[in-house]
């Protein structure tokens, strides 16, 4: 079987705008979860704080032309996947392009610009839109604009799973090349749903913490949204050896189930069977497993239910190896969440860094786990990581990544 | 019991059953003040929407937070609470 690794990475994100600036903040457990700033109509909200983008500007980056046919989350894609290709530095003329896809995860698509549009012709009364509104919101516009800026004429589609998405995508991307329909694939998530519709419609089932995101912790309260994204360059070993790159890790399985159980209340079964899954298909020991980013979304329920996972994997000793989740720090990225959470893998296995839990104020007897409480902690030697993502939809993608 | 529950407006603890009742997909007549609403067969999701109707229909806003419904201070333990939680936020808005 064709071994599949990853040669580049780029990301948008409430941290940082690229990758170096996220592991930055990661490394020092910075937060970028605060007042929400600038939405319209923000004063209707009962949630008040985000995870938000701040001084991005994508007339910088993207010229006038394209960008009335871009959403937000297309944006964040596109500027991520800059970053991701000019770190693989692959190119994709002539028949590279050909065999080279894109596959990316979003749950909402362009939420920016449905909103806006529903404002205009619901709460405005005007009867004309702009004429991109269908181009700019479905849910493939990243894909596909991933792969006309690149030149990638291979597979392309787009996963919406909820806030597993992302991590379905990559599975899939992964799959792709392992199957042969690919050797490059361009692939993650991003998304933005921080806007008032976005956020009124998570108000309404009364999950979301009007104070902060603490996975894990004794007081945590529910989840705080981000926005943002994450894109990789995924490509088959003996590509990127053909083209002299230096892979930054093996992406050695992936692990997918269904809970076929409650719509939004998640069970101990469909995580375990996805997180084992996972190992089998990396052929990954579960005493291998160094570090494993969590789904941890902040929420009583989901919490709990991970714990229980962990140790129903893990067996023995199953609290002695860490399990964080960045979600406290860049809040819930919804269908782009795994994507920037991969970041995290990336940085224990090549680093020997693990991101922290922050806001962690005490630890919960129902969830005993190593969450990294506050600090990072670095000098680990990971060999192998585990990252989870459960989604509302009872559907679950676990990856499993491996040091080269 | 079930009467000095109801006494204070028997409109709000009527209206508050007949929410309660349907989410469990039982006649209004078979959800007497007592009744625990998880043992109506009332999941999380079902509080969250019978709290929505609620609040649309009494014109209130429930302090629920599904996450940590027992650290809420709005019980919803059972329907006869529920129905005296309901009455209170009416007097609230009224007063």
């Amino acid at each position: 079987m064709r071994k599949v690794v990853i040669t580049g990475a780029g990301t948008v994100n409430p941290l940082g705008h690229d990758v170096p600036s996220t592991l930055t903040a990661m490394r020092e457990g910075r937060c970028a979860i605060a007042a929400l700033e600038g939405l319209k109509d923000q004063e209707r909200l009962d949630v008040q704080i985000g995870a938000q983008v701040r001084g991005f500007d994508p007339g910088a980056h993207l010229d006038r032309q394209r960008l009335p046919l871009l959403d937000r989350f297309a944006q964040f894609a596109l500027v991520a996947a800059r970053e991701a290709v000019a770190q693989a530095r692959v190119t994709f003329d002539g028949e590279a392009g050909a065999r080279a896809g894109v596959v990316m995860g979003t749950a909402g698509g362009g939420n920016t610009t449905v909103d806006d549009n529903y404002r205009s012709v619901f709460a405005e009364g005007k009867n004309r839109v702009h004429p991109f509104v269908v181009p700019r919101l479905m849910h493939n516009a990243a894909a596909s604009h991933l792969s006309m800026e690149f030149g990638l004429r291979g597979p392309g589609l787009a996963v919406s799973t909820a806030c597993a998405s992302s991590n379905h995508a990559m599975g899939l991307a992964l799959q792709l090349i392992r199957g042969g329909a690919a050797d490059v694939i361009l692939t993650g998530g991003s998304e933005a749903m921080l806007s008032f519709g976005g956020l009124k419609a998570w108000e309404g089932l009364r999950v979301m913490s009007r104070d902060g995101c603490r996975p894990f912790a004794a007081s945590r309260n529910g989840l705080v949204m981000g926005e943002g994204g994450a894109v990789f360059v995924f490509e088959a070993l003996e590509n990127a050896r053909a083209r002299g790159v230096e892979p930054l890790a093996e992406v050695a399985g992936f692990g997918m189930s269904a809970d076929a159980g409650e719509i939004v209340a998640p069970t101990l079964d469909g995580p375990v069977r996805a997180m084992r899954l996972a190992l089998a298909d990396a052929g990954i020991d579960a005493a291998e497993v160094g570090y494993v980013n969590a789904h941890g979304t902040g929420t009583r329920a989901n919490d709990r239910t991970e714990a229980q996972a962990l140790h129903a994997v893990l067996g023995e000793g199953a609290d002695r190896v860490p399990m964080s989740s960045t979600k406290s720090m860049h809040g819930h990225l919804i269908g782009g969440t795994g994507a920037v959470e991969l970041l995290a893998c990336l940085m224990a296995l090549r680093e020997g860094v693990l991101a922290p839990t922050v806001s962690f104020d005490a630890p919960d007897p129902d969830c005993p786990v190593d969450a990294v409480p506050n600090a990072a902690r670095d000098g680990v030697e990971v060999r192998a990581v585990l990252s989870n993502a459960f989604a509302f939809g009872g559907l679950n993608a676990v990856l499993a990544l491996r040091r080269l | 019991m079930e009467q000095d529950v109801m006494t204070q407006d028997p409109a709000i603890a009527a209206k508050v059953i007949e929410i309660i009742a349907e989410q469990a997909m039982r006649a209004p007549s078979e959800v007497t003040a007592e009744d625990r609403l998880e043992d109506l067969g009332i999941d999380s999701l079902g509080v969250v929407e019978c709290i929505f109707q609620i609040e649309e229909n009494f014109d209130v806003q429930v302090p629920f937070n599904a996450n940590n419904p027992e650290e809420s201070t709005f019980d919803i333990s059972t329907v006869g609470s529920v129905i005296a939680e309901v009455e209170k936020l009416v007097a609230e808005r009224r007063a």
